[in-house]
């Protein structure tokens, strides 16, 4: 029998999110948080953020700090009595977040993140150094002093490559259109 | 011969009437076929309902009857006899199910009312080619058979043993008392359950009416309803049981040391043993697996014997009534029942397979079971709580849902270990006054009589309950506090905070789970699994003894978790029924069973190997196969299965089946 | 000779990672496997894409997908966080017919198409199951002599479900450690996470994950690491002096990536196995079975 239900509310919005129909199924165990190596650093705990998500407040929950905090390492997921998959829905939103203006988060891991896409947008590639250099400047070019000496030694080794790889001019400009035409079509809901 | 058809189509309050046109389905009814009488009602199973039914039968003369309302499982007895009591064969009565097939699952309203129309008319044009059966009766052996000599088996037993009646009473292990005698003391009462269920074993032993056999399990079970035929295998336990005193000498002399299973591993029993102090019967048993001599016979040698021997160099004689023998051989016993009784239980899950919680790698880190044999006070540690060590815990951890809750293991609640946590917690301020308590749940379900007050007594008595559960139990210490512990890490749910318990003991309380042979004791009594794996009943609400099986009953743990009290009650039920079924001494057998042509039969035995119930046999003489008709279930798979098509279902004949699809296609 | 369509991942190719490309071709070599790489493949996003903008993080490895598709083999990447993220979009596509439909759409925009059948496999799973560990110990030519070796998995090898090992208690990297002659130390925290991408924005926070490692396999007696993520290598290894700085430890344990482990117990040289990209230096530990 179909179920119908108002998609009105921000519960029914994070439940048509992949990843997210799992957060109706809550029982609030807070195996998540027990989990989660950085619970203690996050505003709210994992499984707080799923308390909030269902009374609907959406504007705490999108300027909270907890998801950038999270490192995808599964294990919450793995060990959810009911299988929800806490990871994808800290990735949801977080995107949800960037779309609405809410990252900030006091934390600067939403601007690493960004420095990284930009990289991989332009040249479907990661160039680690370059890539690095730029979120120090655009962050905080001090504490890119701090970062020198782990700089210098991976480059004594071989490992900073100076060239970065790019693709063939054909892929570059197909990878364009396809990331174009995706972020045109907005969110996975 | 002319037929003369009613329908009646059912409201059902709104549970039809919601969704399907019920006047458009009977005006669609009036024109069928055969049809001389349509109606529609708003609830037909009533009084008033089937006083319809039973009026056109004598005015109008109708020869057949259809009612098209809710599943045959739910009314069909109800009609029958309605029909019966008109003085119409109750098999010229079809139901038409346009609830839980129609109005229960569909949301379009004209398409649901279609549907029903497509399927009052299939049977409509079924019920036409129907034919008047006759019920069998059948007597009712008054002997009732009991598996499982746990509570829910002890309970049903002299239930039935004391109104007279014979059981034969069959338990796997060397003694009854199940799960119920390992236990130390009882939520909410905290009675002691040996002091509870030692009188009731006592009685069973002892009881003219009960034949108790234990080290004992059904090999198989042929027959129906009323007549089981049970083959039962009595293992070898090396005793004269009428010899054997109980004295417990023989344990003393064996040198042979074993983990005892009573004990959860945790204190240890000879090969030969008495299996618990208050065994029932009390008799020793010898594990043919562990003794020396029974091994060493399989390799034609003569060791050891003690126990029989004695010590003749210092003048110690062994057992003074000479009740050893291991020349003994498992025994086949056959008994002839009316009834069966299913009450084997559940097993403890175990936690090994949850790596984060660290069961088998840390010490200190038990199971429930093991935690009441500890706090027993005829235990391995005579009652006292104490750490591998040896030392007395300052600290303790009771960690609820182990097991239960749980996608990854068990989806289901086990309904018990809220109130066994609290009990543990209990027993645990009771014996480590100093010690902290923690228990750590996620929901408090204290649903029984005196339950929530117990509840509220331990919050008196100062545990301290955290709302959240567990994420894992590590050694590894960050802080100074922590060295040398077991830390328990959770969120505390209601301060929203990860927390660290350094605690010295952990006590899992863990899922109910059917027990490992669930499946072939399923195959033994023809029985089926739900998909949790416990024993299906026939219905959840309204018949939770009876299983599809006429004659077999379950009870206790091995149909779903419970506690002692409706374990109880349940067993007490299922004697009920069985008793009713005795004292009505006979049983009507459902006449919608397959029969052999015996003139087209080829005697080429398909059918007799397919049968689920074997009921088929083979008749050498004639040459042909033989159905007997009380154990036939009517299932059909002789029918299609028959190369000559001899066999024909009652009831379920070719002309019927095609008849009820063209109605629907039409 | 097996083959498959190899993604090396941006760390491995040409990344900070490059021993661990290089070693994974020559011990690749050595089993009777190769290894194609997949013409003109893109960065898999990793995390930030997922964090940033979801469509696109699935579109970044659904071309991937698209590419390997054609070729008709599995698909193996040594890099964990690579894996995860294919894995993911594969079994996302499957799930939710509109992801599905969004995805397909951006693909079409890039002239692509992707049906669904590539199986990602990660390198460690190709080597134990498709190899088999004695077909590796076969190929061994110097023992590692009971070297003590910390298995460290990471995380995103072996979780979500389901993968080719345990989610909390791996041990296909112990096995082959055994199989190679070496000692697999117990190590609690094998599994648990380095802090991966985190060390760049909130490196307080990964340093003292990262310390909790090092310490777990200081502890039980380690003489080095091995592990299967290009990340995590690079946490473990470039960041161990600023969590001795920061903490007052004294860590010297050289991690290696598993192949070049695999590559010394194979005999082969410096060009193939890179291990002075290593910057704690290896020497020491391994200088004896150079």
């Amino acid at each position: 029998m179909e179920k119908r239900t108002r998609a009105d509310t921000f519960v029914d919005e994070i439940s048509a999110i992949p990843g997210g129909e799992g957060i109706r199924l809550c029982i609030q165990c807070g195996t998540c948080t027990a989990s989660c190596p950085n619970a203690d650093r996050m505003d709210h705990t994992p499984s707080q953020l799923i308390a909030m998500v269902r009374a609907g407040m959406r504007e705490e929950v999108l300027s909270s700090n907890a998801m950038w905090h999270c490192l995808s390492c599964y294990l919450c997921t793995v060990r959810c009595p009911r299988g929800i998959k806490q990871t994808d829905l800290m990735h949801a939103l977080e995107c949800l977040a960037v779309r609405e203006g809410l990252s900030h988060g006091r934390t600067l891991t939403p601007a690493m993140y960004r420095s990284f896409n930009a990289f991989v947008y332009s040249l479907g590639s990661l160039p680690e150094l370059g890539f690095m250099t730029w979120f120090y400047m655009l962050t905080n070019p001090l504490r890119a002093l701090r970062m020198i000496p782990v700089a210098l030694a991976l480059l004594r080794h071989g490992r900073l490559s100076i060239k970065a790889r790019r693709l063939t001019p054909e892929g570059t400009n197909q990878l364009k259109a396809i990331l174009d035409k995706a972020e045109s079509l907005g969110g996975t809901s | 011969m002319e037929r003369r058809i009613g329908v009646y189509t059912c409201h059902c309050g709104s549970n039809i009437a919601g969704i399907v046109d019920c006047e458009g389905v009977t005006e669609f009814a009036r024109g069928l076929d055969s049809v001389v009488i349509a109606r529609d009602y708003k609830y037909m199973c009533s009084d008033p309902g089937q006083n319809l039914i039973k009026a056109d039968i004598k005015e109008h003369g109708l020869n057949r009857v259809v009612v098209a309302s809710c599943s045959p499982r739910m009314h069909e007895p109800t009609f029958r006899r309605a029909c019966q009591d008109a003085g119409l064969n109750q098999y010229l009565f079809e139901m038409a199910n346009i609830r839980e097939h129609c109005s229960w699952v569909h949301v379009d309203k004209k398409m649901a009312t279609e549907k029903a129309k497509a399927l009052v008319s299939a049977a409509v044009r079924r019920v036409y080619y129907q034919e008047p059966l006759e019920t069998k009766e059948v007597p009712v052996n008054p002997n009732v058979l009991v598996v499982g000599g746990g509570i829910a088996g002890i309970q049903a037993a002299l239930e039935v043993a004391d109104s007279g009646h014979q059981v034969y009473l069959v338990e796997k292990d060397p003694s009854i008392g199940g799960h119920m005698a390992m236990f130390d003391k009882t939520f909410p009462t905290l009675d002691c359950a040996a002091c509870i269920l030692t009188p009731k074993m006592t009685t069973v032993g002892q009881h003219p009416c009960i034949k108790l056999m234990t080290l004992s399990e059904v090999e198989d079970v042929s027959g129906y309803v009323g007549n089981f035929k049970v083959k039962i295998r009595k293992k070898a336990k090396y005793i004269d049981e009428e010899k054997c005193t109980g004295c417990g000498f023989c344990q003393e002399l064996c040198p042979i040391n074993v983990p005892s299973e009573f004990d959860c591993g945790l204190g240890k029993r000879k090969a030969i043993y008495i299996p618990s102090p208050y065994a029932v019967p009390n008799k020793a048993i010898i594990d043919a697996e562990k003794c020396s001599h029974l091994k060493g016979l399989a390799e034609g040698k003569d060791v050891c014997r003690i126990c029989q021997k004695g010590i003749e160099k210092k003048g110690i004689v062994g057992c003074e009534a000479d009740a050893i023998d291991f020349s003994q051989q498992d025994e086949i016993i056959e008994v002839e029942v009316g009834n069966i009784i299913v009450a084997t239980g559940f097993q403890q899950f175990d936690p090994t397979v949850i790596y984060q919680y660290g069961y088998g790698r840390y010490d200190n880190v038990t199971t429930g079971l093991e935690f009441e044999r500890m706090s027993n006070a005829s235990g391995p540690t005579s009652g006292e709580v104490l750490l591998a060590n040896g030392q007395k815990p300052e600290s303790i951890a009771i960690l609820h849902c182990v097991g239960s809750r749980d996608e990854n293991y068990h989806k289901y609640c086990s309904r018990v270990c809220c109130m066994y946590s609290l009990k543990y917690s209990h027993l645990l301020r009771e014996k480590v006054p100093e010690a902290a308590v923690y228990q750590l749940y996620i929901d408090m379900r204290c649903a029984g009589p005196g339950y929530e007050e117990f509840y509220e007594r331990l919050q008196e008595e100062g545990v301290n309950f955290v709302r959240g559960r567990a994420g894992e139990i590590t050694n590894i210490a960050e802080r100074p506090e922590e060295e040398g512990k077991l830390i328990v890490i959770c969120e505390d749910t209601l301060v929203r905070r990860k927390r660290r318990l350094p605690v010295d003991m952990v006590i899992m309380s863990c899922a109910l789970e059917p027990r490992a042979d669930a499946e072939q004791v399923a195959r033994t009594f023809s029985l089926s699994r739900k998909a949790d794996g416990f024993f299906l009943e026939k219905h959840p609400k309204l018949d939770p003894v009876a299983t599809m099986t006429d004659g077999v009953f379950v009870v206790g743990c091995c149909q779903s978790p419970k506690d002692i009290p409706d374990t109880v009650a349940q067993a007490s039920a299922a004697a009920a029924r069985a008793l009713a079924m005795i004292s009505k001494g006979k049983v009507e057998i459902e006449a919608a069973t397959a029969v052999v042509d015996e003139e087209h039969c080829a005697g080429c035995r398909v059918c007799v190997g397919l049968c689920p119930y074997k009921a088929i046999s083979f008749d050498e003489e004639k040459k042909i196969a033989h159905i007997n008709e009380a154990i036939c279930k009517g299932c059909g798979v002789c029918v299609a299965a028959c190369p000559s098509g001899a066999i024909t279902g009652r009831h379920f004949t070719s002309e019927q089946i095609m008849a009820e699809i063209e109605g629907v296609l039409v | 000779m097996r083959y498959y369509t190899y993604f090396p991942g941006c760390s491995s190719s040409e990344g900070g990672a490059k021993a661990y490309g290089r070693s994974t071709q020559a011990v690749s070599k050595v089993l009777d496997i190769e290894l194609i790489e997949l013409d003109d493949w893109n960065c898999c996003g990793s995390t930030p894409y997922s964090s940033i903008e979801e469509i696109a993080s699935f579109c970044l490895s659904a071309r991937n997908l698209a590419l390997a598709e054609k070729r008709g083999f599995d698909l193996v990447t040594p890099c964990s966080s690579c894996y995860v993220i294919l894995n993911r979009t594969n079994s996302h596509l499957k799930e939710y017919p509109q992801l599905k439909a969004k995805v397909d759409e951006a693909l079409g925009a890039g002239g692509m198409e992707y049906h669904g059948t590539v199986r990602v496999r990660h390198l460690l799973d190709v080597f134990i199951n498709d190899i088999g560990y004695d077909a590796i110990a076969a190929k061994m030519k110097r023992s590692l002599g009971g070297l003590k070796v910390a298995a460290y998995y990471g995380c995103q090898m072996v979780r979500p479900r389901p993968s080719f090992d345990h989610p909390e208690n791996p041990q296909s990297l112990d096995k082959l450690i055994t199989s190679l002659g070496g000692e697999p130390v117990p190590f609690p925290l094998k599994s648990r996470c380095c802090g991966g991408s985190l060390i760049i924005s909130e490196e307080a926070l990964a340093l003292d994950l990262i310390k909790k490692i090092l310490d777990s396999a200081s502890v039980n007696g380690a003489e080095c690491l091995i592990t299967p993520c290009p990340l995590c290598q690079t946490n473990l290894d470039a960041y161990q002096s600023r969590v001795n700085k920061k903490f007052k430890t004294n860590f010297n344990l050289p991690v290696l990536f598993f192949t070049q482990l695999m590559g010394i117990a194979f005999g082969l040289g410096e060009e193939d196995l890179g291990l002075k990209t290593c910057i704690v230096p290896t020497e020491r530990v391994l200088a004896k079975y150079l």
